[in-house]
């Protein structure tokens, strides 16, 4: 397991600071005095990855927000430079700007698959940060995911869409380019690709910005990302006009990959290295290109027509709907009555 | 979903005790504060007539006001809201429906049906914000995908009339993933042609905004109806900027190229007809019978 230095700890992840600065000087230890310590300093990272599992496997769903939007966590990037080594980006909504906040590019996932990835992009350090507005697109983002993906129709090329964003920008800018309609249209419009499309809840799925990427055959999401209708700080401060209510909301909002699993609304949870992918991004990383392989050789199965966006239509009519609802809480009340 | 400040509710005068009748048929306009014979308001179409405030309509007032007469045919009336979630804030999901449902003498923010306008047969989806902010959740959803489907069927015109301040933050991800459910329904009606009329009235906001509403062919809002995606406060809050005069109104819509047209309420309904009338001249020109 990568050790890498944390400079950003999760209160919750504490108790493994001192571990790891345990293991950090026997390391430094080892290679002054020229010595062997290996043993001692492999028993010592058993010992930090059992506390880690145990740490994360019982994170309240406030401390899963607090994961999703970890500072270190993977970036689009990181993700693009792991899946398509050879990518080539492209840019503009063609109407107004390039919007930094949506990243997307084109290359091979493996020798002859070509695939398109468009993405939020929050940025990597504080500079990148302001200028990609931490993954806030303005509607020119939404319109340029719109024409990269249908660019991808073009090539034939699948496109993967890796969701990260607190939620759309609320601007006035953004107000008066549309930023309602640009939503929409890609909601619609995503209806009508003859490509197949996976969406993949990475980090922060903050709402209609989030889902304005995100209509796909396939919706997955990382084990300790978060998706939901509306941030724990934007509902907290509509209840109770106080947005320090947040982590309380968290609960409430029932936001976590597991939680959204359990409501049959993904069709798979995608595994993260022990202690969270900020912990591990090769690991991270490589999960996700697995899985994305084993999706396009699902995909190949079906034909790229209208077959295509018949299933994704179907499923759209299935997802969250009144029998799908009715049905969970039928499932729900019989697993209780079984008790 | 956004809140709002309830300004725009009909605030019945305070009655003195021997008063008390009287006072009930006077509503004070919260424009002008000017006091309102209840009779000439509801003559007027609920728009003060001194200063142009629009009272809101609820969706049986709409409905009343564009339908022709006696034309209306519910459908869909059987879908009531689920607690999924088990949501508690300061009362619980399933007590806030309860509420909803007693003060609205409806089951959901959403009637839906078909009805005539001037003769056109239409399908039509007619919101009430009275409902729990007009929000979206599944029910909402459902209704609006069942009857989208059901004008590409028929092929009807549909006319979707939203007052909302978004998604049904108590139903979660549910709520958010009725945005995808009603534009791809959208969609498929558009690509048979189908006509949609979007309608806007104060507000429609959030995620009904950026879904069904922004995707009318003609999109056709009320006089001083605040839309938008973002509330004006977070959007104050995030960008520390003063908000421009008349900022997410439907005049700032208009003028920033948005929505389509401004129609007064009076004269709404003839508006729309004429539409109408035009979208089947078209069509029966060409020999296709669209609706009648
Ligand atoms: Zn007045």
């Amino acid at each position: 397991m990568e050790s890498k230095k944390m400079s950003n700890l999760l209160s919750f992840e504490k108790p493994v600071a001192q571990i790891q600065r345990r293991i950090e000087d026997l390391e430094k230890e080892s290679q002054e005095k020229n010595i062997d310590l290996s043993v001692s300093i492999e028993q010592l990272r058993t010992e930090l990855k059992l506390e880690l599992q145990q740490i994360f496997s019982q994170l309240s769903r406030w401390e899963k927000v607090m994961v999703a939007r970890h500072p270190e966590r993977p970036k689009l990037i990181d993700y693009i430079k792991v899946l398509i080594p050879d990518y080539l980006y492209f840019c503009g909504d063609r109407l107004f700007r390039d919007d930094p906040a949506i990243f997307g590019a084109m290359g091979h996932i493996n020798d002859n698959q070509l695939i398109m990835v468009i993405g939020h992009y929050k940025g990597k350090n504080t500079r990148d940060n302001i200028q990609c507005n931490f993954g806030m697109a303005n509607p020119e983002g939404y319109r340029k995911a719109l024409r990269l993906m249908r660019l991808a129709e073009k090539f034939r090329a699948p496109i993967v869409t890796l969701i990260d964003t607190p939620g759309a920008y609320p601007g006035i800018e953004a107000e008066e380019h549309g930023q309602s309609e640009a939503i929409a249209m890609n909601l619609r419009e995503m209806f009508q690709l003859k490509v197949p499309i996976l969406s993949i809840v990475t980090g922060e799925g903050g709402s209609g910005g989030a889902l304005g990427i995100g209509v796909g055959d396939k919706i997955m999401m990382m084990e300790h990302a978060i998706y939901s209708v509306i941030s724990p700080e934007g509902c907290a401060s509509i209840l109770w006009r106080d947005a320090s209510k947040a982590s309380e909301v968290a609960e409430k909002l029932k936001l976590t990959a597991q939680d959204i699993m359990k409501f049959k609304l993904i069709d798979e949870i995608i595994n993260e290295p022990v202690g969270g992918a900020h912990r591990n991004h090769r690991e991270a990383t490589d999960s996700v290109k697995k899985c994305i392989l084993q999706w396009l050789n699902q995909s190949e199965k079906i034909s790229w027509n209208q077959d295509l966006l018949d299933q994704r239509y179907e499923k759209y009519i299935r997802l969250a709907s009144f029998d799908h609802v009715k049905n969970l809480m039928k499932d729900i009340r019989s697993s209780e009555e079984n008790l | 979903m956004i809140s709002f400040k309830k300004n725009n509710t009909p605030k019945i005068v305070k009655p003195g005790p021997n008063l008390e009748a009287e006072a009930r048929d006077w509503t004070k306009c919260p424009g002008c504060r000017a006091l309102l014979y209840n009779k000439h308001l509801s003559e007027n179409y609920q728009i003060c007539p001194k200063c142009n405030h629009h009272f809101r309509l609820n969706s049986r007032e709409w409905l009343r006001l564009l339908s022709d007469e006696g034309s209306f045919c519910p459908l869909f009336e059987e879908f009531e809201a689920e607690d999924i979630l088990e949501f508690t804030d300061n009362e619980t999901y399933v007590e806030r429906i309860k509420k909803a449902c007693k003060k609205t003498n409806a089951n959901e923010a959403i009637q839906t049906g078909t009805c005539t306008i001037e003769g056109h047969k239409i399908a039509i989806g007619v919101m009430n914000f009275h409902f729990i902010g007009g929000s979206m959740g599944v029910v909402v959803g459902e209704k609006i995908v069942r009857l989208t489907t059901l004008a590409t069927e028929q092929k009807l015109p549909l006319l979707i009339l939203s007052a909302s301040g978004g998604a049904r933050m108590q139903e979660g991800m549910f709520s958010l993933l009725q945005m995808a459910r009603t534009a791809g329904a959208i969609g498929r009606f558009q690509k048979e042609n189908g006509l949609y009329l979007s309608l806007l009235t104060h507000p429609t906001t959030g995620g009904v905004s950026a879904s069904y509403a922004f995707l009318g062919d003609v999109i056709i809002a009320e006089p001083q109806a605040l839309i938008g995606f973002a509330g004006a406060r977070v959007i104050e809050q995030t960008t520390r900027q003063k908000l421009p005069p008349r900022f997410q109104t439907a005049e700032f819509l208009v003028e920033h190229g948005q929505i389509d047209k401004i129609v007064e309420r009076k004269v709404m309904k003839k508006v729309i007809a004429r539409i109408l009338s035009f979208y089947q001249e078209g069509w029966s020109s060409h020999g296709v019978k669209k609706n009648e």
